[in-house]
Order: C-alpha cells, then sequence, then structure tokens
C-alpha cells in the first residue's frame, strides 16, 4: 500500500513537552486547547497558554507536522465572546484546523474566516451522514470526527455518502460513548464536558483509601470500590458499579480502552482520513508509547500490506496504558446497530 | 525519550522498608523541596499552578524504602516540614520504581494510578495541579542547570 494512502495519526497534548512526544514519535498531526473552558479538557494545570501555544505550534510546523486546535465546548449564557476569542486567537496563531462544536461558533467561524479549515468536534454528536453533509453545506466543514458509537459498517455508509472526510478514534480511553449528549457528570454535580469542559471535574472526585479497598466518590455519590489489587478508572458516572435489583456490577461500561489494532486494515480499507488518539489528560510518556504504537502499526500496514499482523508487542504496550487495563473494540465490531 | 535505558518494575525487600521508617526523614524533605525550589528559580513551574499550591501541604510517601518527605509550598518557596500535623492536603504514595518512573518520564501517573501502582489522597484537583504541572516542565539541558545547593528556607508551620 501507498504510504501517501494511509490515513493521519492524530496525537493528543495537553502540555508542550506531550506536544514534542507526539511530533517526535511520528504524529501527523496533535490536537490541543486553550488553559480555559473552551475545550472539553479543561483539567487543572493542564492546555496551552499563548507563549506555549505559539512555541508548540512553531515546533510542529518546523517538523512538518499540523496543529488541530480544539474549541468543542459550548458556549455559554453571557459568555460568547469568550469563544470567540479563542476562535480568533487560534486562528492568529495559524493553525492548520479548528475543531468546533457548537453551531453558533461553526457559523461565526466561517463567516469571519472563510478561508480557515474546520473539523466538526466529536462533541457535534454527528452520526448520519445527512448532518455532516449539513456541516459541510452551511458551514463548509472539511473533516467530521464521529462518535465512537458506529459499527464499521455503519462508518463506511458515512464515508460513501459525503464529500466530508471523516476521522474515527483509533485508541485511548472509553466512556459510555455519547459523546456531546452526556448529561451523567451534570446529574453527579451540575458540571459537565458541554458546560464547563470536564467530565467528572477533579474537585468533585475524592478517593478514599481504607484498609484493604478504595473508594471513588462523585460529589458525594459512592461510584465505585475497588480491592487493593483491582484495576482502577477514571471517576466517571458511566463506569461506576452500581446495585441493580440486588447485583452490583457495572451497570453502564467497564473501565476499558478502545484499540483498533486488529482492524486497521479494514479501517484503512473503507476510506477513513484519519485516526485519532484520546488522552490530551496523560502525560507526555502516554503520548510517546501511544504515537509511536500506531505509528509503527500504520508504517507496517503500509508496507506489508496483506500480510499485516498486529505485534504482540504493541499490543502489550497499548494494554499497559489502557485504563482497567482492557481494550475493546467498542461499537466497530458489534452485530447489533 | 529513555531509549537505551529502562527503569524496570520492582520492589525492595520488605526489610528495607522495616529499616527506612526507623532512619530520620526530614533529609528526604530537605532533598525534595531543594529540587523543587531549584526548578522555581529556574522558571520551570508555571505561576499559575504554584498560586493553588500556596499553603497547601504535601506527603510523599516511598512505601518500599520505608521514606517519606513532607513540605509545603509558602511565599514562593517549597518548605520542608518536620513536624506535620494532622492530615496532608494531597499524598502521593508508591514504591520507589514507581516512582523513578514517573520522574523520568517513562511511565504515565494514570497508567500507574489505573494498576494501582501510585496512590493519591485528598485534594484531587491539587493533585492534578502537580501531576499537570510536572508534566509541563521543559526538562533543561545539563549545562543551564545553576550551581546547587540553592536557598533552603528551613521552616515549618
Amino acid at each position: 500500500m501507498d504510504r501517501s494512502s494511509l490515513p493521519d495519526l492524530i496525537c493528543p497534548a495537553g502540555s508542550l513537552p506531550a506536544l514534542k512526544a507526539a511530533v517526535d514519535n511520528g504524529a501527523d498531526a496533535v490536537y490541543l486547547g486553550f488553559k480555559n473552558d473552551t475545550n472539553a479538557r479543561n483539567f487543572a494545570g493542564l492546555n496551552f497558554d499563548q507563549k506555549t501555544m505559539a512555541d508548540g505550534v512553531r515546533y510542529a510546523h518546523g517538523k512538518g507536522c499540523e496543529i488541530l486546535m480544539a474549541i468543542n465546548t459550548f458556549p455559554q449564557p453571557g459568555r460568547v465572546d469568550d469563544w470567540r476569542a479563542a476562535v480568533d486567537a487560534a486562528v492568529d496563531l495559524g493553525v492548520d484546523a479548528i475543531i468546533l462544536a457548537d453551531i453558533g461558533l461553526l457559523d461565526y467561524a466561517s463567516q469571519r474566516y472563510p478561508q480557515q479549515r474546520l473539523h466538526l468536534s466529536v462533541q457535534g454528536s454527528a452520526t448520519s451522514y445527512e448532518a455532516i453533509n449539513f456541516a459541510h453545506r452551511e458551514f463548509g466543514v472539511r473533516r467530521a470526527v464521529l462518535p465512537r458509537v458506529l459499527t464499521l459498517a455503519q462508518v463506511e455508509n458515512v464515508i460513501k455518502n459525503t464529500p466530508v472526510e471523516i476521522e474515527v478514534f483509533g485508541f485511548g480511553s472509553l466512556c459510555v460513548m455519547n459523546e456531546g449528549r452526556c448529561w451523567l457528570s451534570s446529574y453527579a454535580c451540575g458540571e459537565s464536558p458541554n458546560t464547563v469542559g470536564a467530565c467528572s471535574p477533579a474537585k468533585y472526585v475524592k478517593w478514599d483509601k481504607q484498609p484493604g479497598q478504595m473508594e471513588t466518590r462523585l460529589n458525594g455519590i459512592l461510584i465505585d470500590r475497588f480491592a487493593d489489587n483491582e484495576p482502577a478508572g477514571y471517576p466517571t458516572l458511566c463506569k461506576g458499579r452500581f446495585d441493580v435489583q440486588g447485583e452490583t456490577y457495572y451497570a453502564l461500561e467497564e473501565p476499558t480502552s478502545l484499540n483498533v489494532l486488529e482492524i486497521l486494515p479494514e479501517i484503512v480499507k473503507i476510506g477513513v482520513k484519519a485516526i485519532k488518539v484520546e488522552g490530551r489528560q496523560r502525560s507526555p510518556a502516554y503520548v510517546t508509547q501511544v504515537t509511536r504504537t500506531l505509528r509503527a502499526a500504520l508504517d507496517a500496514l503500509a508496507s506489508e500490506s496483506e500480510r499485516y499482523h498486529v505485534k504482540p508487542t504493541w499490543q502489550a504496550e497499548l494494554s499497559k496504558v489502557s485504563e482497567g487495563n482492557q481494550a475493546t473494540l467498542g461499537a466497530y465490531n458489534r452485530p447489533w446497530r | 525519550m529513555n531509549q537505551g535505558f529502562t527503569i524496570p518494575k520492582f520492589q525492595l525487600p520488605g526489610f528495607v522498608s522495616r529499616l527506612g521508617q526507623k532512619l530520620p526523614q526530614w533529609p528526604h524533605a530537605v532533598a525534595l523541596t531543594t529540587a523543587l525550589n531549584a526548578a522555581v528559580k529556574m522558571k520551570l513551574l508555571p505561576e499559575d499552578s504554584l498560586a493553588a499550591m500556596e499553603g497547601k501541604t504535601f506527603l510523599v510517601q516511598v512505601i518500599d524504602t520505608g521514606g517519606q518527605a513532607a513540605f509545603t509550598y509558602r511565599g514562593g518557596f517549597f518548605r520542608p516540614l518536620f513536624n506535620p500535623a494532622g492530615s496532608p492536603d494531597l499524598a502521593f504514595r508508591a514504591n520507589l520504581s514507581a516512582f523513578l518512573q514517573v520522574a523520568s518520564r517513562q511511565e504515565d501517573p494514570d497508567t500507574l494510578f489505573f494498576n494501582r501502582e501510585l496512590s493519591i489522597e485528598g485534594d484531587t484537583e491539587l493533585g492534578l495541579v502537580v501531576k499537570n504541572m510536572l508534566d509541563a516542565i521543559e526538562l533543561p539541558t545539563f549545562q543551564s542547570l545553576p550551581k546547587l545547593p540553592l536557598h533552603l528556607p528551613f521552616g515549618s508551620r
């Protein structure tokens, strides 16, 4: 297979060292966000201020790597100007694309900066080609990131019916996968990714270590209880164990990570334009490990084509960094629709 | 990053911890705060993160060496705490190998947390501030390191 027909590898960065790790280990593009609530990873101490952002853009562009700016939360009442200012700043920085979710903001960006490349964020929750074609027609969106709810056949159907490039998730922590429409975090603490840019904000999270076990609480609500050697997950409601009719189990979703190495040839074959890695909240070490592994897999696919097989070392590296130490193909291979 | 040298996961034998607990703990706190103050002096730590740490107390406990360091951040300096009273605002606990793997950017703290090799207790948001602050440090080249020791602002609350 020709290397130029490979999808782009899109990697996360929450800091300058993480950005450099992504660039140096083979990312085609790095996505990031400002240090405020205009993006969906608004965590204490994470993300880029103007200076580190400018340094990051310079570093990436110097090595032929693109920068995609996530401004993918929804403007809050009375503060629309903060989100518009973020779009203005991204354009000033010369980013290669802006990833937006809100329709009003897409309208602003497309009117004001008609030349700026726009991507539809996964938070925009467009799962059908009709929704994606609407964003293309109205705002000139050139790429859409699909929520992790579609089977591979459904992804293929979307690709066949839209001129918009399609980006899918290839690795990273999975939640209940209802991106852009999930209010579980708000149910527990009144704040969610759409509104404040964080699911289960840290100020509501309590890890309570007791002899032989650890309890996780979100705003006082008991989410899970782990024995000492049991793998843990992020403190989200969707990954909690709950008492349902007398039985305690993961009622919504287990702590797990998506990993598409096994179906990489199919993903490339149906015409996916970009593969995204989740994890802007993770450290440079994670970005290094995941980027170099997926780069190796994509390069192997280009050079070995039909003989492509998943190497045990790749799986070992990815399972180690997985949430709950386990991985899944998620919705891609589910028999139901 | 870390090419050619990796820190394996290991656990020191039990007697090390039993012995370590009997040794004075203040040298750990002095060493750690000296290193942190060097980082402050070199402007490696972002000011908004430092502001969030003002007046907070921290405990870093190395389980298998039996060593621990208690310190606080106040008025622009990290200061050792020799007689910490009550629970710290934030405590990190792990074996030596896990701390070394994090410090050398070989492993991600979330990975170690998922695997239950690193425990974080207390103010979770403060924990995130510290973690993200350490992640954001651009590791300096050797030539730019200042001569140690720097200021040793001894004192306790």
